[in-house]
């Protein structure tokens, strides 16, 4: 038994033991996640419940569990229909179903507001908007729905200019106040001519809004009638249909089509119903942007102030202390970050901003407030210490032949640092990178308090001129987990929701460091050393 | 310790005068008076520790960049003393190159790595470039192995051809000398009869000076050697006339194996 300990078998089970534990633990993190996730927009055949008491209901199941104090199981449905019912998930004991069907003239209707609605069509009401003569009814429905999304798009293209529109009346409107505020007299021909301006955008802005409303009144008064299982009716405008289905009809193609456009939406479209349905597009952006701001600091920043402590400052008590301290400040709770960012950035550097630069129009903040800006910095803080520990490693790690070899031949030590050192500690620098990446990717507390919001009216890149925008607030996948799976008033609904963002924001990850690891083993190729 | 056993050299490259060396306040080098002769090789040897690197990094102030270290005596190269203030510590190392015991190759190609110095020095000019590298992969006797690869990484070559490699990147800014510290101890004997017979070519146009363990090398490749002991400098002299009568005690103990 002595000798079997001796050869350290035992040990090398452990490690292969514990090694095995935590891919066990991330594989099932990332399998539920996947389930739920991957699940959720393949469309589920709508059931017809008959039940005992003689009442029907039509639903999606969405689980089964047995009876807590009872026998048997009860199962789960989503019924959707809230502003009918009040609320959209019901639990029903099997022992109570009489019947199930699955009756192929079932739609489903996703809308823009109240959620879906499960039922039958009964009758359209659209103004000479096709001929439902000649195609059957749920035909002519779609292709109604079809002319209505094509008036939409028009009525968006007008949003759009009246969105421009507004924030040029905007800015005129600021630069009116600084006249004001630098004590330019009424009749200076500066604030005429911006007053002229003025009034030529705002006569532009009220007929495009006259114009819109018109389009708005004619979109809206396509209509269509359905009634729910229990044959109460109720009319529902075309406008406010997202999508039109009949899932109990639809084969495999057809799904897969559903599902590949419901991808595209979630990628691709703005949110709705306070972020429970709808696309993340505005959070895949903010998400992807504040790592690629972050990484714009914390990157340079790092790896001077490592070369500064690994290359030239001599070694001695101080710069211990700071090796040490650097590798303290990556074990700082992260809203103590957010904290200082808020403290420093938010009311110390943009308030100090506002005041130099943006004076006229405060109280109002422009950067004295929580932005894209200010969370990209409090990250790259956060983030700096990784890049550093990483980049003096990958220094260190250079034997000390090759910097004697450069410097025997007339290099000057910044010439041996620019043209060996760094690109041979290029890896070892990524892979600091990679990491810091990751650990701002998945931070959301640090950003609750410098500039991630709910809901952003606009990016932080868009068409108007200076086009980057780096105070506006900005969106986060992470904080959206957060808010639609705990703070929404219908958490029941946003569930899948959850789980889709959660996938989305591991595949970014995933994505980012796959890339980032690509370009590290390409150099890598370039620049180690083979066996000697 | 007793008088110093060493001869007179005519117009030497390098003169060393009374250089004593500490390495944070011990002292590693004795009071060292030598003089290297022009375009001869003259190989140091002596047991482990007993200064002859620091002494050869000495002459291309190598040993800057270790902390703490004091030198005192001088070291002249033509008439020159380089441990000046004014002396240009980057002119010097052009004017005294060096090949590293561990061959230590860029991870560039061949090609880079044979130009680095002049890289550095600021030359653009291609042809000058391609000539060079030319000249100096056939000093280095590695010209006919790689003509054909020249921008394959330097990694790939052996660990024969990388020395080799080095001593053409060391040859390529026209040095006056050519410092080598221990150059065949990571080699194979091949390897080995391949560089010691390029030391042999290269004696024509540069002063040598070798670091080396090897008493048979430095038999077979120095016109004269220096024997240092525990920071001593205890006989120098031709190679020849030395290994065959040594004349002091410690020299044919060490020469004839008896320790080191």
């Amino acid at each position: 038994m002595k000798t079997y300990w001796r050869t350290g078998e035992p040990c090398v089970w452990g490690t292969g033991a514990a090694l095995a534990a935590t891919l066990l633990i991330a594989f099932i993190l990332i399998i539920v996640v996947m389930i739920n996730g991957l699940g959720v927009f393949w469309p589920a055949p709508l059931e017809e419940l008959h039940l005992k008491d003689g009442s029907t209901l039509l639903g999606e199941r969405i689980q089964r569990e047995p009876v807590h104090d009872g026998e048997g199981f009860r199962r789960q449905y989503k019924i959707a229909n809230r502003d009918l019912y009040g609320l959209d998930f019901r639990w029903i004991d099997e022992s109570n179903i009489v019947d199930v069907r699955y009756p192929d003239e079932a739609i489903v209707l996703e809308r823009e507001e109240h959620g879906d609605f499960f039922g039958y069509l009964k009758s359209l009401d659209t103004v000479d908007l096709v001929f439902a003569a000649d195609i059957d009814l749920y035909q002519s429905l779609l292709a109604s729905h079809r002319k209505v999304s094509e008036m939409r798009e028009a009525v968006e293209q007008v949003d759009d200019e009246i969105s421009k529109l507004s924030y040029k009346l905007e800015k005129v409107r600021r630069n009116l106040i600084k006249a004001e505020y630098q004590g330019l007299a009424k009749n200076n021909p500066k604030v005429l001519e911006l007053k002229r301006n003025q009034a030529i955008l705002q006569d532009d802005f009220k007929h495009l809004v006259e114009k819109q409303n018109q389009n708005v009144a004619a979109m809206r008064v396509h209509k269509a009638v359905f009634a729910d299982t229990n044959g109460q009716e109720q009319q529902i405008i075309l406008a406010d249909m997202v999508r039109i289905y009949q899932p109990n009809q639809m084969g495999l193609l057809g799904k897969s089509w559903f599902y590949a456009g419901k991808l595209k939406e979630l990628i691709l479209g703005q949110p709705r119903e306070s972020n429970t349905e709808g696309g993340l597009f505005p959070a895949i952006f903010g998400t992807v942007m504040l790592i690629f701001v972050m990484s714009l600091f914390s990157f340079p920043l790092g790896v001077i102030a490592a070369i500064y402590l690994r290359e030239y400052a001599r070694e001695g008590m101080i710069v211990r202390l700071v090796r040490i301290a650097v590798n303290n400040l990556a074990g700082i709770p992260s809203i103590v970050y957010g904290i200082f960012g808020l403290g420093f950035f938010v009311y110390g550097v943009g308030g100090a901003i506002d005041q130099m630069f943006y004076p006229e129009i405060l109280p109002t903040p422009t950067f004295g407030t929580g932005g894209i800006l200010w969370a990209s910095l409090t990250l790259a803080l956060l983030t700096v210490p990784v890049v550093i520990v990483a980049t003096e490693g990958a220094l260190g790690a250079i034997p000390r032949e090759i910097r004697e070899g450069s410097l025997a031949l007339g290099a000057t030590k910044f010439q041996t640092l620019m043209r060996i050192l760094l690109p041979m500690s290029s890896p070892g620098i990524m892979t600091g990178l990679i990491l810091a990446m990751a650990r701002a990717a998945g931070e959301v507390a640090p950003l609750m308090i410098t500039g991630v919001v709910k809901l952003a009216p606009a990016l932080p890149i868009d068409g108007n001129f200076p086009f980057l925008h780096l105070d506006r607030k900005f969106m986060h996948l992470g904080f959206h987990i957060f808010d639609i799976g705990f703070q929404s008033p219908n958490v029941e609904a946003a569930k899948p929701m959850v789980f889709v963002t959660t996938l989305l924001l591991v595949l970014i990850v995933l994505t980012m460091s796959s890339i980032a690891i690509h370009l590290r083993n390409k150099m890598k190729k370039r620049y180690t050393f083979g066996t000697f | 310790m007793s008088e110093i056993a060493t001869i007179k050299v005519t117009d030497p490259v390098i003169e060393v005068e009374n250089l004593d060396f500490y390495y944070s306040g011990s002292k590693a080098l004795h009071g060292i008076n030598l003089g290297f002769p022009r375009k001869h090789v003259t190989a140091l040897i002596g047991p482990s520790g007993c200064g002859k690197s620091t002494l050869l990094r000495c002459f291309n102030r190598m040993n800057d960049l270790i902390d703490n270290i004091d030198v005192q005596g001088h070291v002249l190269l033509n008439g020159n003393d380089i441990y000046t203030s004014s002396t240009d510590v980057i002119e010097l190392r052009r004017r005294v190159g060096m090949v590293f015991q561990k061959s230590n190759p860029f991870p560039k190609s061949i090609y880079e790595n044979v130009i680095f110095g002049l890289r550095i020095a600021g030359v653009k000019n291609k042809s000058v470039l391609d000539e060079t590298v030319e000249r100096s992969l056939k000093g280095a006797a590695l010209w006919e192995e790689v003509k054909d690869r020249l921008n394959e990484s330097a990694l790939s070559l052996s660990g024969g051809q990388m020395q080799r490699l080095c001593i053409a990147r060391a040859i390529a800014v026209n040095p006056e000398i050519i410092l080598m510290d221990e150059p065949c101890s990571a080699l194979d004997p091949k390897s080995t009869a391949r560089v010691e017979e390029l030391i042999g070519e290269l004696r024509e146009n540069y002063t040598i000076i070798i670091v080396t363990h090897n008493m048979q090398q430095a038999g077979r490749v120095s016109d004269y050697t220096a024997f240092l002991y525990e920071g001593f400098l205890v006989e120098f002299g031709l190679t020849e006339k030395m290994f065959m009568k040594p004349r002091k005690k410690q020299t044919e103990d060490y020469i004839t194996g008896r320790f080191g």
